[in-house]
């Protein structure tokens, strides 16, 4: 029976149409799905500016957020509030470079945009293993976070 | 469609697998010397420059293809829509690689130039969905589609789509928040490399259909099941990209319930050809029969990654590490790159004629070569990233430059195993490329003609 559907124009349409058709379904989902909010930060203009900046200089070669992105640098997603680090360890490196990272020449005001934009980064939630745990089938949730339920 | 604008596309995407090569080796030297080449070669450039040629690559012989494979139609519209299209992408690859090069970007990993050049990529792939179109219109089918007919009809497609996709970051909804910003790029982006996956298979079975003679392959009901499991893994597989980021739940478990399965599809119609082919065929088309062969192994050691890479609680491991860099080397380049490069081979044998005994010798020496430094490539990223994951276990605050320190001598193995592949990509890439631009061939190309598919 399967066969001879797939084995027809008709039925071949339609599986694909029906695929489509769910994958349009769930496009819908990914796009109105519950997220982390960020957009009540009082910061969130500098922060938007901070994103075009980083952007810009093309930063995502280098770095990570969520482990998404180049490994030469670190992840930096919770570089502001992680322990020894913070907004001074930050605009240190932004401003003068580090032995593998060039001064890519910022102003005050690029420099204030990106931090702000670390700091809203930095609020979406923690990207390191040790904040995450598995549960029996496999699947990983933040630790002592509720995972967006939508 | 025009095989001259086939072959046209086909050496421009080898020239840019060699602009790819290179790259990517400086790149390779880079991680040695990092202090040393920071400003001299900055990694925000080589990093974009080594793949987008590499997706130019094949973006371009995968298009070549196409004009080469699709029923040939002589339409003066046809070939205006080809050489536009031909124009078009060319003039957006040549422009983003002069932007890398003067350091002007602006849009995100993998299209990191300025946004607005999307749009030649964009209009590039509508006109060749159109050319598309009209040659599938041109002799309308008496029977349901070949396979591979489906593959091409998917992979303009949901190149088109998922390319617009991943602009939507343009719009403030998107924009102004991170997370679904990032969901929504690496939901376009896992689309975007099974659409070209699709366009690669879908030439990869037309050639194995071709060489073996067997012009049911690509209508058994097995094969269509095959292609929809490849289509469903196209739609709703990207998810292990975003494991760790937070989204919705139902995101994370349709990504891990739809394991990654397409590589399996491939790796099963691959063995179905290779075990119905008889000795005589082989023989007639062995290097694409090679390529293939070397593509199979390739398939058979990426799925098992990434049915690993798949399950969440290992993906927590193997994320933000080489293994990640492993397994896009090693199906871009252990598969992606030799199923082009065997409908390559393919192409010039039967449009161009035989290799000589100096080129076929040269072919076989870069297969052979690319392949083995490949694997020591892979093995040498894989090293890299269980060291990384093992250093950062147990010791989550190590410094990262001390962390990269320690990782030097998987990356002196991937870097010194860059070269050889560098080396055994050229030596297949010059006589194919030879080949195509010796114009004594150009009579004989007009002579043969392929039958429609």
């Amino acid at each position: 029976m399967a066969d001879r559907i797939i084995s027809t124009s008709f039925g071949i349409k339609l599986i694909y149409g029906s695929l489509f058709v769910c994958f349009l379904f769930f496009t819908a989902f990914v796009y109105t799905s519950q997220v982390p909010d960020t957009t009540s930060l009082p910061t969130r203009e500098l922060a938007l500016q901070g994103k075009h900046i980083w952007q810009k200089q093309n930063c995502g070669a280098c770095h990570q957020f969520y482990g998404l992105g180049g490994y030469i640098g670190p992840d930096v997603t919770n570089v502001i509030s992680a322990k020894g680090k913070g907004e001074t360890y930050v605009r240190a490196i932004l401003t003068h470079g580090t032995a593998t990272m060039p001064n890519f020449n910022l102003t005050l005001k690029d420099i204030d945009a990106l931090v702000a934009f670390l700091q809203e980064a930095d609020k979406t939630g923690k990207s390191e293993r040790h904040h995450f745990m598995a549960d029996t089938y496999g699947q990983i949730h933040p630790k002592g976070n509720k995972p967006p339920q939508k | 469609m025009s095989k001259s604008l086939g072959f046209l596309s086909i050496a421009t995407g080898l020239c840019f697998l060699v602009a790819g090569i290179v790259f990517g080796t400086l790149g390779g030297i880079f991680y040695l010397f990092p202090q040393d080449l920071r400003d001299l070669l900055p990694f925000t450039k080589l990093r974009p420059l080594h793949v987008s040629s590499i997706i130019f690559w094949i973006l371009f012989t995968a298009i070549g293809g196409l004009y080469l494979y699709l029923p040939k139609h002589k339409n003066r519209l046809a070939t205006k829509l080809g050489l536009g299209q031909y124009m078009l992408l060319f003039t957006a690859a040549i422009t983003i690689l002069g932007c890398y090069v003067a350091g002007i970007f602006g849009g995100r990993e993998y299209w990191e130039y300025p946004p607005v050049l999307g749009a030649l990529i964009a209009a590039s792939f509508v006109l060749l969905g159109i050319n598309f179109y009209k040659s599938i219109r041109h002799k309308p089918a008496t029977e349901p589609w070949p396979v591979y007919r489906w593959m091409w009809f998917s992979g303009i497609l949901f190149f088109i789509l998922s390319f617009a996709e991943s602009y939507l970051w343009l719009i403030p909804y998107f924009k102004q928040n991170l997370v679904r910003d990032m969901a929504v790029q690496w939901k376009s982006y896992g689309s975007l490399v099974g659409s070209w996956n699709m366009l690669i298979n879908g030439s990869a079975l037309f050639v194995m259909e071709k060489i073996s003679g067997d012009k049911t392959a690509a209508r058994k009901p097995l094969t269509y099941f095959m292609f929809f499991l490849g289509l469903f893994n196209l739609m709703f597989n990207w998810g292990h990209h975003i494991y760790s980021l937070p989204v919705s739940n139902t995101i994370r478990y349709t990504a891990y319930i739809v394991s990654m399965t397409e590589l399996l599809i491939l790796a099963k119609i691959i063995w179905n050809w290779r075990s119905s082919l008889t000795h005589a065929k082989k023989h007639s088309h062995i290097l694409a029969y090679r390529f293939f062969t070397a593509a199979d192994i390739w398939i058979l050691l990426n799925l098992v990654m990434a049915i690993l890479m798949s399950v969440p609680a290992i993906n927590l491991y193997t994320h933000g590490t080489h293994i990640t860099v492993a397994h896009a080397m090693g199906t871009t380049i252990g598969i992606n790159t030799m199923l082009l490069l065997a409908s390559v081979c393919y192409a010039c044998k039967r449009f161009l004629g035989d290799f000589t005994a100096s080129k076929l010798k040269l072919l076989n020496r870069g297969l052979y070569l690319s392949n083995f430094s490949l694997l020591i490539f892979w093995v040498a990223l894989i090293g890299a990233g269980i060291s990384k994951t093992v250093l950062q276990t147990g010791n989550p605050n190590l410094p990262h430059a001390l962390l990269m320190q320690q990782l030097v001598p998987w990356f002196v193995g991937f870097a010194v195993s860059g070269f050889g592949i560098a080396s055994g990509i050229i030596l297949i890439i010059w006589p194919l490329l030879a080949s195509i631009l010796n114009r004594k061939n150009k009579q004989q190309l007009q002579k043969r003609q392929l039958q429609p598919s």
